[in-house]
């Protein structure tokens, strides 16, 4: 356990070294609070369905951003000999990472909340459907990064990650989207595929066990093919 | 304390280590030999768990590298070539990182990031970013990360690669002082370095171990085999005739003309036999000056080329 939250401090720490957390952070609060606000007023509604249904398509492009160095910098950079020669479980090093680019992607919506206050202020917004949809969106972001983390461990190319998750998630995104023209059978499949299809159950305050399970087996998988990958080293 | 038996690693198709066996016992430098591309990155690599063989098994101070791996890292310190760090860190977050990936207990931690930062000579640049480091400095860094868990192996491949020739033998000062109670695995294709602080030499080439032995060793055992340059005056023509019946010497390599009536030449002499006293009286025979006579010692480097290369001497 130790030794994945040194890696997650440190991986935490070279977001916060280098300019990716502060670019990150701001064009996310400044485009996310832009649309927010510009159609505030037109609903005239206090809530913060519009933020979320904003954020978790920006962080379609944000995440495979935040996730894109993980592992593909260590293998250009050779740094991965070195870390996969120390002492730890692959899959320590692989958690260790998750749980970094998650806090910082957490401090970032945390960071939204000051719109919940800024509409106290003019209404009476729903807590419980606000925070059901930071749970939402929490849980969205653990896939998408599950899925940036993978593609990391695939390239040691940065931008190669970034494209090959961007178009991973965006079709999870989307499978929802398709269900019109499907027969039956196939649309119920898709739907329970999709990512966005299970986040509009748990926006609307309804937390199901079903829906729940969805995303973490997504994450699950993801950090499980991101350690064969890396174990795929030792493959005779 | 290292066994290595039967080794083989395929990449694919392309065979990087051939079915070699070698056992390191405790306490020993060995230099591990080969030119560039001849599996002794691979073997380290098996070696430290990065990666797996194909078939054979490798024990380390008789644990399993795959069964028993993470044991088998904990004892072995390593720099890996070229040394790759993390560029965004400073020195002494880095060390400590390692320090701390590593679980290291037991000791007080400040203590050891001391000694390790007093021992590679790190002492001026701890503050500062290792990606402003010059490259001499981030070996140091490499070879500080691979001690600070005070390993009982060390392995280090082509720690001066890159390194200018006082920084070269900075390092090598270090790994001397530090291979005295410690089992190094030094990998290099510069001899020098090899022939200075290894008590033991293994060259390989092609997946294969061609020679094993200490420097001497091998030495010894490829002696006579070297070349003399005499340089000579008067009766050239004649003279060269007839070194071809000179029991020693087994063919010319090579003539240079230094003046019209002086040449230099180059022979070589068979394995065994010192030719020396015969050239000398075949010079008084035939009238010949004997200007220079220089028996070249068979180095490392002779049995290097010898055994790795497609290169005749």
């Amino acid at each position: 356990m130790n030794q994945i939250l040194v890696l997650a401090k440190k991986e935490f720490r070279s977001y916060f070294d280098s300019p990716v957390a502060y670019v990150v952070i701001t064009l996310f609060l400044i485009i996310a609070g832009w649309q927010f606000s510009t159609t505030l007023f037109i609903n005239n509604t206090a809530d913060l369905r519009t933020l979320f249904g904003i954020a978790k398509f920006i962080l379609l492009f944000f995440i495979p951003a935040v996730s894109m160095r993980l592992f593909s910098e260590e293998k250009r950079g050779g740094t991965l000999e070195i870390l996969l020669t120390l002492p730890t479980r692959d899959w320590q090093l692989v958690l260790g990472k998750y749980i970094a680019a998650y806090a910082l992607i957490l401090i970032t919506l945390a960071l939204t909340g000051i719109h919940y206050i800024s509409i106290s202020a003019m209404g009476d917004p729903d807590f419980g459907a606000s925070i059901g949809g930071y749970i939402g969106l929490a849980l969205v972001v653990g896939v998408y990064l599950a899925i940036g983390i993978f593609t990391s461990s695939l390239t040691q190319n940065q931008i190669v990650a970034f494209i090959m998750a961007f178009v991973i998630i965006f079709i999870f995104f989307i499978l929802d989207k398709f269900v019109y023209f499907m027969p039956g059978f196939l649309a119920n499949m898709l739907e329970f595929l999709s990512i966005d299809y299970h986040y509009n159950n748990i926006s609307r305050g309804v937390i199901d066990t079903r829906n729940l399970i969805y995303y973490f087996s997504m994450i699950f998988m993801f950090l499980f093919l991101t350690v064969q990958v890396l174990e795929s080293r030792k493959w005779k | 304390m290292i066994s290595v038996q039967n080794l083989t690693k395929y990449y694919g198709t392309s065979l990087a280590v051939n079915n070699i066996s070698f056992e390191i016992a405790k306490g020993t430098v060995v230099g591990f030999l080969g030119p560039n591309g001849a599996g002794k990155t691979t073997t380290v690599r098996i070696v430290t768990c990065y990666l797996s063989p194909t078939s054979g098994t490798v024990l380390v101070d008789n644990k399993n590298i795959l069964t028993d791996s993470l044991e088998v890292r904990k004892k072995i310190g390593y720099l890996p070539e070229n040394a790759p760090l993390y560029y965004d860190m400073n020195v002494v977050d880095h060390i400590r990182f390692i320090q701390d990936m590593r679980k290291d207990t037991g000791r007080t931690n400040g203590n050891r990031i001391n000694q390790v930062v007093e021992i590679c000579g790190l002492g001026g640049v701890i503050r500062k970013n290792v990606g402003e480091l010059s490259k001499g400095f981030r070996q140091r860094l490499g070879l500080a990360q691979a001690l600070i868990h005070d390993p009982e192996i060390l392995i280090l491949d082509e720690p001066t690669v890159g390194l200018d020739p006082n920084q070269i033998i900075e390092i090598r000062n270090l790994i001397t002082e530090s291979g005295r109670e410690k089992t190094i695995i030094l990998c290099s294709h510069i001899l020098p370095e090899v022939e200075a602080t290894c008590n033991r030499v293994l060259i390989i080439n092609e997946g294969k171990i061609v020679a094993d032995g200490t420097p001497l060793e091998l030495q010894s055992s490829f002696e006579g085999k070297g070349r003399i340059t005499i340089q000579i005056k008067n009766n050239l023509d004649s003279f060269i005739e007839k070194t071809g019946h000179v029991a020693g010497i087994e063919r010319i390599i090579d003539t240079r003309i230094i003046s019209e009536n002086l040449k230099e030449i180059d022979l070589a002499t068979v394995r065994g036999i010192d030719p020396r006293e015969d050239i000398f009286r075949l010079c008084i025979e035939n009238q010949t000056v004997l200007l220079e006579m220089k028996r070249e010692e068979t180095s490392l480097e002779d049995i290097f080329r010898q055994l790795t290369g497609k290169e005749q001497m």
